[in-house]
């Protein structure tokens, strides 16, 4: 393999960390507040579908990414309302918003525009372009470095860059400002928070918040940034992997990163390669795509370093009286 | 306190939650221009309205009893196993394996040994995760989830590698031998004097889908094992405390939730299309879910849930041929089904309560 092919894998492993890395985050905040999130995958659906939907009748990228992020909005606020307000079964709440979104966006797609689900195909300003950042052009022609800067840094979608910015902003708001500590500090023992008189309900609905608007970023990446439009069941378990990957970078943000990219490059292999022959016998296509699943088994069950998952996560906290 | 008489929490807080999803899906419909009354007219006359109908609609039902059974298992012993998906897949490859490469004589020990293989696979699907859940405390509901992903590309390699026929492009097995056909509902309700369409997939295995309703009834509250299970999902502190093993009844939970969940599979592979397909298990393992948490977690109440989601599978279908909703309105009642009886419960069961303390307290 030489080294153009080597830039194009990556620049590809880019694109497809992306979603996951926007999930990922996503997952991050809520689990962090200890308010478990399964239902990544349906708010990235329905973001998918509203951004599509909206950039498709108004024309705007923009105008698509807000209504994304609201769709997305409008379902964590279900689930913060089911797992905070009236304390229900956290897992099974996201199970329910993931067969939400994935009726609703066919039923909705299929009555406005009838397409059998599929949004229209976008074009121009409805979808968002590539950035090309400066001097890409021109240093196109140096070896190496060249490359490595105009066609792996330059050139993707805003949204690729606003995921990557987001990872040192997420470890900052976690990990050095009093929002931050609050909620990590909600996800471990929330009763210690509560008798400082800090509202723990505010801090978790603020976390699934959070939530919602992230989850909102990544459904819209896959429809109107990565694709033109949306189709019947776009995310195809891209939800489930940013959860599995979540679990794999224990919880942390710079973590999540590496997990991202990690799970991506193996997307990006088994798109890439199909089956790989690596002399003494071929690889299966399957087994590459079922890999991010596998690792976690393997991580969760403890066998290389243990993944503790915050310690309140999935109680709803119940004020003593 | 007993706020509420049995009969309110077992059928009054279901029933309501199951009317307010269905108001809700109403209004949905409504919002897409189409009417609900209309709606659900042509759903009752096609699940319904002909043997044909009910034909369809107990093929469905026979799926959602295995699922439905499955979780509710793993409920009772506090377990939520998210795995029935993945865990029917594999039960369906078992099933094909048997009906494959077992030269049976007789389409009953064709059953049996398919039941043998499907319940096997998807038990042994479901020892990882309980293992891991009871050994090293990994989580079983991502355990499961990602079991379940494991599962769809595992079957994908087996389908598109291994058993695909020489020169099929289908990802999908070879037909099973005419001899492992299964006897049609129809048939057998002929053979009693009911006369019922011949021209649906339901077959024999619904009855056997009833059986292990009463099996798992008999085993829950009837048997020692059962006792032990329902006690450590009450309390698993108690539980040990009283000498139950932890991990060994969580391996039992969950072995018998897989073996249902596998089981689930014989209906779809052997009994309707005769061939291991990609897509066998059609999203039953969810709606187990769905169907556990509706029927309270009692066979009982499972048999009537399933039946009602078998209902509107098939009502469903007709609802894509006759009018302009797609099927998918079936996704929304279910996820409904499950927000407001899983878990939204107290919004419903407190205003119940209040009610019925209003109605005790002494004039």
């Amino acid at each position: 393999m030489d080294f153009s092919s080597i830039i194009l894998m990556l620049d590809s492993t880019v694109r497809l960390s992306t979603p996951l890395l926007l999930a990922c985050l996503a997952g991050l905040f809520s689990e962090r507040a200890g308010v478990f999130d399964i239902g990544l995958e349906g708010k990235m659906l329905a973001s998918a579908f509203a951004s599509a939907s909206v950039a498709a009748v108004t024309g705007n990228v923009w105008i698509g990414l807000m209504a994304g992020i609201g769709a997305s909005l409008l379902l964590a606020a279900i689930h913060g309302l089911a797992s905070i307000t009236f304390r229900g079964n956290q897992l099974i709440s996201g199970v329910a918003i993931n067969f939400l979104a994935a009726g609703l966006t066919v039923l909705l797609g299929q009555s406005w525009f009838g397409l059998g689900g599929r949004t229209p195909a976008l074009e121009g300003d409805a979808r968002f372009a590539e950035i090309n950042l400066p001097f890409a052009e021109a240093v196109s022609g140096v070896p190496v470095l060249g490359q490595v800067y105009s066609e792996l840094i330059s050139g993707h979608s805003v949204l690729v860059y606003v995921a990557l910015a987001l990872v040192p902003a997420s470890a900052w708001l976690l990990y050095r400002t009093r929002f931050g500590l609050r909620l990590r500090a909600v996800g471990e023992n929330p009763a210690a928070v509560d008798t400082a008189g800090i509202s723990v309900t505010n801090i978790r609905y603020a976390a699934v918040a959070i939530t919602g608007v992230l989850c909102g970023l990544a459904g819209a990446y896959l429809a109107i940034g990565l694709a033109a439009g949306f189709g019947r069941d776009m995310t195809a378990g891209k939800g489930f992997i940013a959860l599995a990957a979540l679990i794999f970078a224990k919880w942390r943000p710079w973590y999540a990163l590496g997990a991202c990219l990690l799970f991506g490059f193996l997307e990006a292999i088994a798109i890439r390669f199909q089956n790989i022959d690596v002399g003494v016998f071929v690889i299966p296509v399957q087994f590459t795509s079922a890999l991010p699943y596998i690792l976690t088994v393997i991580i969760l069950a403890g066998f290389i370093g243990k993944a503790i998952p915050p310690r309140a996560g999935g109680e709803p906290y119940v004020k003593e009286r | 306190m007993e706020t509420m008489p049995k009969w309110a929490d077992v059928v009054l807080v279901p029933l309501i939650s199951l009317v307010i999803a269905f108001a809700i899906s109403g209004l949905v419909v409504l919002g897409i221009g189409e009417s609900p009354v209309e709606a659900l007219r042509v759903m009752v006359t096609g699940a319904l309205g002909s043997s044909y109908g009910w034909g369809y609609t107990l093929y469905y039902t026979t799926n959602f009893l295995f699922t439905g059974l499955a979780v509710s298992v793993a409920f009772h012993a506090s377990l939520f196993n998210i795995g029935g998906e993945g865990q029917a897949t594999m039960g369906g490859l078992g099933a094909a394996l048997a009906c494959l490469f077992v030269p049976w004589p007789h389409w009953s020990l064709a059953l049996a040994g398919a039941l043998i293989a499907a319940a096997a696979f998807g038990a042994a699907w479901a020892a990882l995760p309980a293992w891991l859940q009871a050994k090293r405390g990994s989580h079983i509901v991502i355990t499961t989830i990602m079991f379940n992903y494991i599962s769809y590309a595992f079957l994908n390699f087996m389908l598109v590698n291994v058993l695909r026929p020489e020169g099929s492009m289908d990802p999908a097995s070879a037909r099973f031998s005419e001899v492992t056909n299964l006897p049609n509902l129809g048939d057998i309700l002929g053979l009693i004097g009911i006369p019922f369409s011949n021209k649906t997939p339901a077959n024999i295995t619904f009855l056997i889908a009833l059986v292990c309703c009463v099996v798992v009834w008999r085993l829950m509250w009837h048997t020692r094992l059962g006792y032990q299970l329902r006690a450590f999902g009450k309390s698993e502190k108690a539980a040990v405390y009283a000498g139950i093993n932890p991990v060994r009844i969580t391996m039992y939970a969950m072995l018998i939730s897989g073996a249902l969940a596998g089981m689930m599979a014989v209906n779809s592979v052997q009994g309707e299309a005769n061939r291991l397909l990609l897509n066998s298990v059609e999203n039953a393992g969810f709606i187990g879910i769905a169907v556990a948490l509706m029927g309270r977690n009692h066979p009982a109440g499972v048999a009537i849930a399933a039946v009602l989601f078998g209902f509107l599978y098939q009502g469903g279908a007709e609802l894509a041929l006759w009018t302009k909703i797609p099927k998918d309105l079936i996704t929304v009642i279910q996820a409904l089904v499950i927000m407001f009886t899983g878990a939204l419960p107290y919004m419903v069961r407190r205003p119940v309560e209040q009610v019925f303390l209003m109605l005790k307290r002494p004039r």
